[in-house]
């Protein structure tokens, strides 16, 4: 629950040992940073939004650990967030993103001309193909402590924005209260309607606050470019279709987010950004890029093949169920994406995905004729 | 409100607030300064108007949607408690939760004991509606926990199976679990089972924390039906109750299993009293035995229970105002319960049914849990009373029924005496 600074004057009066949360039995990336020490450090420091510490850590605190990966456990509530708990973050930042270092600087490249190939992943394999990222616009504080009236005013002023989209990017926006019922089959239909969150990693830090107030989804006419109003981001910004062409999806995804990012500016608002941490989102794990791109795409061979798992970590690659995040694959189809999201850029994550996928459907392929695909063993990227 | 305070500052508590402050004078001195700060609490960031900050409760159908006009939020929605409180965390459990299918919810908590008075405008509305009527303005609410003064209340096993009377009770000074810090949360509990080692002869007993339960306390705990789990009910984790699970929860118990203290549930403490069979007269005779001798061991360290004349004992949800007194029975009416006018009947007894596994269940069999309605206006020794008299007039409409005679719905009872 976020407190407001007014609330953080009361655990002033607690010594910090009192204070300090239980972690002995927690397993995710802020209870191996946060010490005693550090907890003491920064106890009684606020965001000038009135942010806290405990607010940061609330939900790694109510979320001891998760069955298949190592959560983050502390979320931003702005942008100062990440500057005022530095101590945090930077190490929670450089555990979760390989080694990213307080000192490193992150590369943003969004012209998709600087993708090599890319067009013609193999559409008997590769069902579906999609690129999604998330956006914060400056000068509101982010979904774990915004006020109703701030998650008002970013609905309405995304609304505006990309109310002037144009061309194959003009589409309408399905607020999630006022919508009907026949508006809501459709999205669910068409696999665009996000719900209310569940997981108690989100819940827990606020993120669910009133919903559905100021809550909703936009898309494009041709259904290929979807922004998500107010859920885990301030935005979350969609480009998919079916088939293999992640050359064409990255193109729309490219020229809407520049496109956006245009409109907004025109209005006055910048989105978050610096050249330490790349685009600053909620949660520390999609800093840099927010970027994950993906297929869904046929690998019952290669997926049952011992080294699997070795080849997608040297590829830099994630296999996640074609249900996302927390969902197994069915039938022999996964979802695979890039695995980093800071320190490298736009175009070089699905540059990776790009070559990686090709390289599994190769070796797929040579699975299925019975023949041997160690020769293909990639180095490590 | 600050009078409360110089009270609490000068009493015999000195051991209480050293070791909350700790060696740091710096510390103290904020205590000090914690006085000035009970009528003018901090100000609330605020960048937008009120107008742009209400809520859109056109959906809900809860006490606090019900009374909460742009008007009153837009009055309250600056203030803060001494703590730091302020109504947006008060509101935000009805504005998650429009509606529940059953009964019509409050809507709203109190983070700490001010939260009554600092949104009195609010709250006031709210315990009107919800306890039908009492007017916080101009009436008291009277507290009695002399059980020698029970008429009756030995109920026929052939009917009653089990007798419960359950409350809470709140540590004076300390947070309620919507908004209290970790720190506070284990000074209640510390403050708590240090009384309750205290209780003898057919009141001792052992606290088990759930955070250091072996496995085999958790089995013995959950056959005994005593042990509670983090709640998943989104009533309480949208008002922020669940924060820092288990940390500084726990279950105390008497060696018989007929007394039980949930430590840090919904309220700081809950008390239950219980046995099976229809002595009630014996369970709220151990009941107030118990509440009253723990009252007296934490008032020997210098804490008291949250009470005042208008409002009774001080609990987290406004529903639970007054007594916070539930006392009912598990008990089996095969017929009264078949006959259309059984639900008119409770009704004029004041009396209210539930399923056996409690609130928002459905009832098995013919079995039912039925308990007092009010929990303010009347006292604890009223309520029982009245639950004991219902209770013989339903068990007698019972008998009625098998001796194929007719029974008669009873003149409602008056609600506040």
């Amino acid at each position: 629950m976020p407190f407001g600074n007014s609330h953080n004057q009361l655990k002033m009066k607690f010594s910090s040992e009192q204070e300090y949360p239980d972690l002995s039995k927690h397993n995710n990336h802020m209870a191996k940073v946060l010490t005693p020490a550090l907890y003491e450090k920064l106890r009684s420091k606020q965001t000038p939004s009135g942010f806290t510490l405990d607010d940061v850590i609330q939900t790694g605190v109510d979320n001891p650990g998760h069955p298949f990966i190592m959560t983050v456990g502390c979320v931003a509530g702005d942008e100062e967030t990440y500057e005022v708990f530095k101590e945090l973050l930077d190490p929670v930042i450089q555990d979760r993103h390989g080694g990213y270092k307080p000192t490193d600087k992150h590369k943003t490249d969004l012209n998709p001309s600087n993708l090599k190939g890319g067009d013609d992943l193999d559409a008997n394999y590769v069902l579906s193909s999609r690129v999604r990222t998330g956006r914060s616009i400056c000068g509101f504080c982010l979904p774990p402590h915004c006020s109703r009236g701030e998650r008002r005013a970013v609905e309405k002023l995304s609304v505006e924005a990309l109310g002037a989209l144009t061309g194959d990017l003009k589409g309408k926006y399905y607020a999630l209260k006022n919508m009907t019922e026949a508006e809501q089959q459709q999205l669910i239909d068409d696999h665009f309607l996000f719900d209310k969150p569940v997981s108690p990693l989100l819940l827990a830090s606020g993120m669910a606050r009133d919903w559905p107030d100021a809550r909703g989804i936009w898309h494009n006419d041709n259904k290929t470019f979807l922004v998500w109003v107010n859920e885990e981001d301030h935005l979350r910004v969609i480009s998919m279709q079916k088939g293999g062409n992640m050359k064409e999806v990255f193109n729309r995804f490219c020229t809407g987010l520049t496109k956006i990012e245009e409109l907004f500016k025109n209005k006055g608002h910048a989105f978050m950004w610096n050249e330490h941490l790349g685009y600053i989102l909620t949660c520390p794990s999609n800093l840099g890029t927010g970027l994950r791109a993906g297929v869904h795409v046929k690998l019952p061979n290669l997926s049952k093949y011992r080294q699997f798992e070795e080849i997608l970590k040297r590829l830099r690659l994630q296999k996640r169920g074609t249900g996302g995040v927390d969902t197994a694959a069915v039938g022999g189809v996964f979802d695979i994406s890039n695995a980093d999201r800071l320190g490298f850029s736009e175009v070089e994550l699905v540059q990776m995905v790009v070559d990686g996928v090709k390289l599994l459907i190769v070796m797929e392929k040579r699975l299925e004729k019975g023949q041997a695909i160690e020769d293909l063993m990639p180095a490590q990227k | 409100m600050a009078s409360s305070f110089a009270r609490i500052l000068s009493s015999k508590r000195k051991v209480g607030i050293l070791s909350l402050v700790g060696a740091g004078s710096l510390t103290v001195g904020f205590f000090l300064n914690r006085e000035q700060h009970v009528n003018a609490g901090a100000h609330v960031r605020r960048i937008y108007p009120a107008s742009a900050e209400y809520p859109d409760l056109r959906k809900h159908n809860n006490c606090m949607a019900s009374h909460l006009t742009p008007a009153v939020y837009a009055k309250l929605c600056d203030k803060t408690t001494p703590n730091g409180y302020t109504l947006d965390l008060a509101i935000q459990t009805g504005v998650d939760n429009p509606g529940h299918p059953f009964i019509k919810t409050v809507g709203m908590v109190a983070g700490d004991e001010e939260s009554y008075e600092v949104f009195a405008d609010i709250f006031n509305s709210v315990i009107k509606e919800r306890h039908n009527g009492y007017d916080p303005c101009n009436m008291k609410h009277p507290t009695d926990l002399d059980s020698s003064k029970i008429r009756g209340g030995q109920f026929d096993a052939k009917y009653v199976l089990s007798s419960r009377v359950r409350t809470g009770r709140s540590i004076r000074g300390l947070s309620l679990p919507p908004a209290c810090t970790r720190a506070e949360r284990r000074e209640v509990e510390r403050v708590v089972i240090d009384a309750l080692a205290g209780l003898k002869g057919d009141l001792a007993g052992k606290y088990y924390s759930l955070t250091l339960m072996n496995e085999q306390e958790q089995q013995q705990l959950i056959d005994d039906h005593f042990l509670f789990d983090k709640p998943v009910s989104p009533l309480l984790t949208c008002a922020g109750m669940a924060r820092d699970w288990p940390d500084a929860r726990g279950i105390w118990h008497n060696n018989e299993k007929t007394f039980l203290v949930w430590v840090n549930e919904e309220d700081h403490t809950r008390v239950i009293s219980m046995e099976k069979g229809g002595n009630m007269k014996r369970v709220f005779e151990r009941f107030c035995r118990g509440l009253q001798e723990v009252e007296r061991l934490i008032q020997e360290k210098g804490w008291e229970f949250m009470w005042n004349e208008r409002l009774g004992y001080i609990l987290t949800c406004p529903s639970n105002l007054g007594t916070g007194l539930r006392a009912g029975v598990h008990v089996t009416l095969p017929r009264l319960s078949k006959d259309p006018r059984f639900p008119k009947i409770l009704d004029n007894l004041r009396l209210q049914k539930r399923g056996t596994g409690g609130v928002d269940t459905a009832a098995v069999g013919n079995t039912f849990d039925i308990s007092n309605l009010d929990r303010l206006g009347q006292s604890e020794v009223q309520l029982v009373q009245t639950v004991i008299d219902g209770l013989n007039y339903l068990i007698e409409c019972e008998k009625k029924l098998e001796r194929g005679q007719d029974i008669k719905i009873p003149a409602p009872i008056s609600q506040f005496k």
